[in-house]
């Protein structure tokens, strides 16, 4: 059967060749033009369809996960007809191909039109030059949030780092280590909609009046020692503080569990000779372990501090923003979203972006100095 | 504490003991938030709107334990005596404490000249507890409950078990999607050759701290002209964009490392680059792929800000759904509460069990680690 193929020379020859050749050429065309009717139709379905959701669900996960795999199988199949040159220079670019078309379009064109964007009025048409840069860096609610920000930078920031730290060493010395561990890092598996509505139960408030029992862990509390109840979140500028403790409650995990693993790197030699030599504990941790890790706890406080920079869902389901707890990503979103200012959006955009800029830098030195790539 | 610990010296033994003691400390403050929530998730509606969570354990309370009623002959406009104690109205009201310890509190206004005797006694653990809240939070029908007063209130429930399904329809491929294509990148860039490697790769290191802000508004307008607002499409392609710098970051590095000698041996074999990554590559590299899909299922179950962008209220998913209870019903307690641990269910459930994943790819995404 095979020597039909082309592999005798015979005089029928050259139309064998052509229909055979053909034959592939057409394949190669009924093939993406049947994948693509299959995605469709999927799609199609999921969008109009009024079955039980379950199987709503069901069909769009297979139709989701199994469409980019046929993608990639298809596109392969078709570069492999090429020629073997040809396939062999283009295969490069199936495989990453859709991951940079995706990059491209999600991350990259976005910066440069964010940035044409801020330069425009709300509707995105005028030039409207860096007014909506003076927006964004003076008008009073924007200083605000920066303001708030910068307090969740550092505050939120240097309790994380610091209690990650503490919790780290002092981990490392008890048999029970996995088990603290495991609770301290158990709020990242949450979500921080769930976070707030965990830590809203702590503060809530009842007020004032006969028969009004506070139920609110915090109230309890402060009334069980006496004192008055309070209603937490609305007393600037304390309640900025209120809302970091969220967010010190989710990161310090974070941070013990780099920590950790970054103490456990320090040789045992050198702290047992530093005892030896009379050292005290707290000295040979601060002489020996700190230096040690430095560069992790760099690490550490800066992916936090970026994180406190574009935090947004904690100020969104606790107050809104409202008395005095507004922050950057916030009103990014209420100047973007709510009030249809896309112009002063995309400037505040832009200033998120510039502040984790030197981040970007680092990030690209240690990447160039780490490996030939 | 420990075995080893018996031997040892007593300043070790006390160390040791002011360790674990800080450290229990700590767990129990990290802890106490999350079990208030559980616990108040279980219990009566009319007891959550009465009493702190606290009282489902043992503690003294005031239990009723009669009334008195005031003669009509009293005048209850100046000070009242009532069992040998005089006091006036307003005290009566806030409850007096009478030698024999039993407490005396009016009930009401002046005129139902009733007064409730109350004796402070243990009470142990709740047993009113009931799996209605969880009915009520899942349910989109109207629903009814009861206040403090044990008035039935009755609303329209918020459908967490739609938002549930979305969640999930969003989350299984917004977190293999991106696995997919990242794994695909991540053997080309370290193992085949083409012009513009090394560029484009920086560019990919370069957009791992990009803030996603940056992207929403374009996206947005790109989604109103392709109609995409709002279908799963959309989330999925979303996510998979703001996921894929770490992805392939993460996924580079581990490939890049794999013995270059197992690669050659089956490309000598005459496997294609397809094969050799489908056959090969892939279930060599699991643990890496595992460490991030943990990584991205958590990111994506856990928005709420894309979500908010790009899905609207149609297909709302679960956090969205949290976020409405908390605007539209922010007292009631027995619905935020339940609802807040049916959207923390999952991703908990999933951490627990891959807890070792989820750190070494954490470590591995730390740039310096």
């Amino acid at each position: 059967m095979q020597t039909q193929m082309g592999k005798v020379p015979s005089p029928g020859g050259v139309i064998s060749w052509i229909t055979t050749n053909l034959g592939r050429v057409l394949i190669s065309l009924f093939v993406p033009v049947i994948t693509f009717l299959v995605l469709w139709q999927g799609f199609i379905f999921l969008r109009d369809s009024k079955a039980p959701q379950t199987l709503i669900v069901l069909v769009a996960i297979i139709w989701g996960v199994g469409g980019v795999a046929l993608l990639f199988v298809v596109s392969n199949w078709m570069i492999e007809q090429l020629p073997t040159e040809w396939s062999r220079r283009l295969q490069p670019f199936v495989f990453i191909g859709p991951g940079i078309a995706i990059l491209t379009w999600y991350l990259v064109v976005p910066v440069i039109r964010t940035l044409v964007l801020s330069f425009q009025n709300d509707i995105g048409r005028g030039f409207v030059g860096l007014q909506n840069y003076f927006f964004a860096l003076s008008n009073r609610v924007m200083l605000e949030s920066f303001r708030n920000n910068l307090l969740w930078m550092i505050l939120g920031t240097s309790l994380s780092v610091g209690l990650g730290l503490l919790i780290a060493v002092l981990a490392d010395r008890s048999r029970f280590e996995s088990v603290y561990k495991a609770i301290i890092f158990m709020p990242m598996a949450i979500s921080f909609v769930g976070a707030g509505v965990i830590w809203k139960f702590i503060y809530t408030y009842k007020g004032e009046g006969s028969g009004i029992q506070e139920i609110g862990l915090l109230n309890a509390i402060v009334l069980g020692l006496g004192g008055q109840s309070q209603p937490w979140l609305q007393l600037p500028p304390w309640n900025n503080f209120f809302l970091i403790i969220i967010m010190v409650w989710l990161q310090t995990g974070y941070a013990m569990v780099i920590i950790s693993s970054a103490i456990k790197g320090v040789p045992v030699e050198l702290l047992e000779a530093a005892r030896i030599d009379g050292a005290s504990e707290v000295r040979a941790f601060l002489r020996i372990t700190v230096p040690y890790i430095q560069g992790t706890l760099l690490t550490v406080t800066t992916t936090i501090v970026i994180f406190s920079l574009k935090l947004f869902d904690i100020v969104r389901v606790m107050t809104g923003g409202n008395n005095g707890t507004d922050v950057i990503a916030n009103e990014f979103y209420l100047q973007s979203f709510t009030y249809n200012q896309t112009g002063r959006a995309s400037a505040i955009a832009i200033v998120l972006l510039l502040i984790a800029i030197p981040v970007i830098i680092y990030n690209l030195r240690q990447f160039s100095e780490r490996r030939a790539f | 504490m420990a075995v080893k610990d018996m031997n040892a010296p007593r300043t070790k033994l006390s160390s040791s003991l002011v360790v674990n003691g800080v450290l229990i400390l700590i767990c129990l403050l990290w802890l106490v938030p999350t079990l208030g929530v559980l616990i108040t998730s279980f219990r009566d509606s009319q007891d959550i709107f009465k009493s702190g969570w606290g009282t489902v354990f043992p503690h003294k309370e005031d239990v009723q334990s009669g009334e008195i009623k005031v003669d009509p002959s009293v005048d209850v406009n100046g000070p009242i005596t009532i069992e040998g104690v005089t006091a006036t109205f307003e005290e009566w009201r806030n409850g007096v404490t009478m030698p024999d310890g039993s407490k005396l509190t009016w009930y009401g206004n002046k005129r139902t000249r009733t007064l409730i005797v109350s004796e402070q006694k243990w009470v142990g653990f709740s047993t009113n507890l009931t799996l209605d809240n969880y009915k009520n939070t899942l349910s989109g029908q109207e629903i009814s409950f009861k206040d403090a007063q044990g008035q039935v209130i009755i609303r329209k429930g918020n459908n967490l078990a739609t938002a549930f399904l979305n969640s999930v329809a969003v989350a299984v491929p917004a977190t293999i999607i991106p696995i997919l294509i990242a794994a695909f990148a991540a053997f080309g860039f370290a193992w085949l050759n083409f012009p513009g490697r090394k560029f484009m790769f920086v560019i990919v290191v370069a957009l791992l701290v990009v803030p996603l802000q940056i992207a929403l508004v374009p996206i947005l307008r790109d989604y109103t002209k392709l109609q995409l607002n709002g279908t799963y499409l959309a989330m999925w392609l979303a996510h998979t964009g703001f996921g894929l710098p770490l992805a392939i970051y993460l996924l580079f590095n581990y490939i890049s490392s794999l013995p270059r000698e197992l690669l050659e041996s089956a490309f000598i074999d005459g496997a294609s680059n397809f094969t050799i990554f489908t056959k090969l590559i892939l279930p060599l590299s699991v643990p890496a792929l595992a460490s991030f899909a943990i990584f991205q299922f958590l990111w994506v179950w856990n928005d709420y800000l894309v979500a908010l962008v790009f899905l609207g209220d149609k297909n709302r998913v679960i956090t969205m759904a949290l976020a409405a209870i908390v605007g539209e019903k922010g007292q009631d307690w027995h619905l935020l509460t339940s609802g807040a641990f049916l959207s923390m269910m999952l991703p908990l459930a999933v951490f627990f069990a891959l807890q070792r994943y989820f750190v070494r790819g954490m470590l591995a995404g730390s740039i310096k680690g």
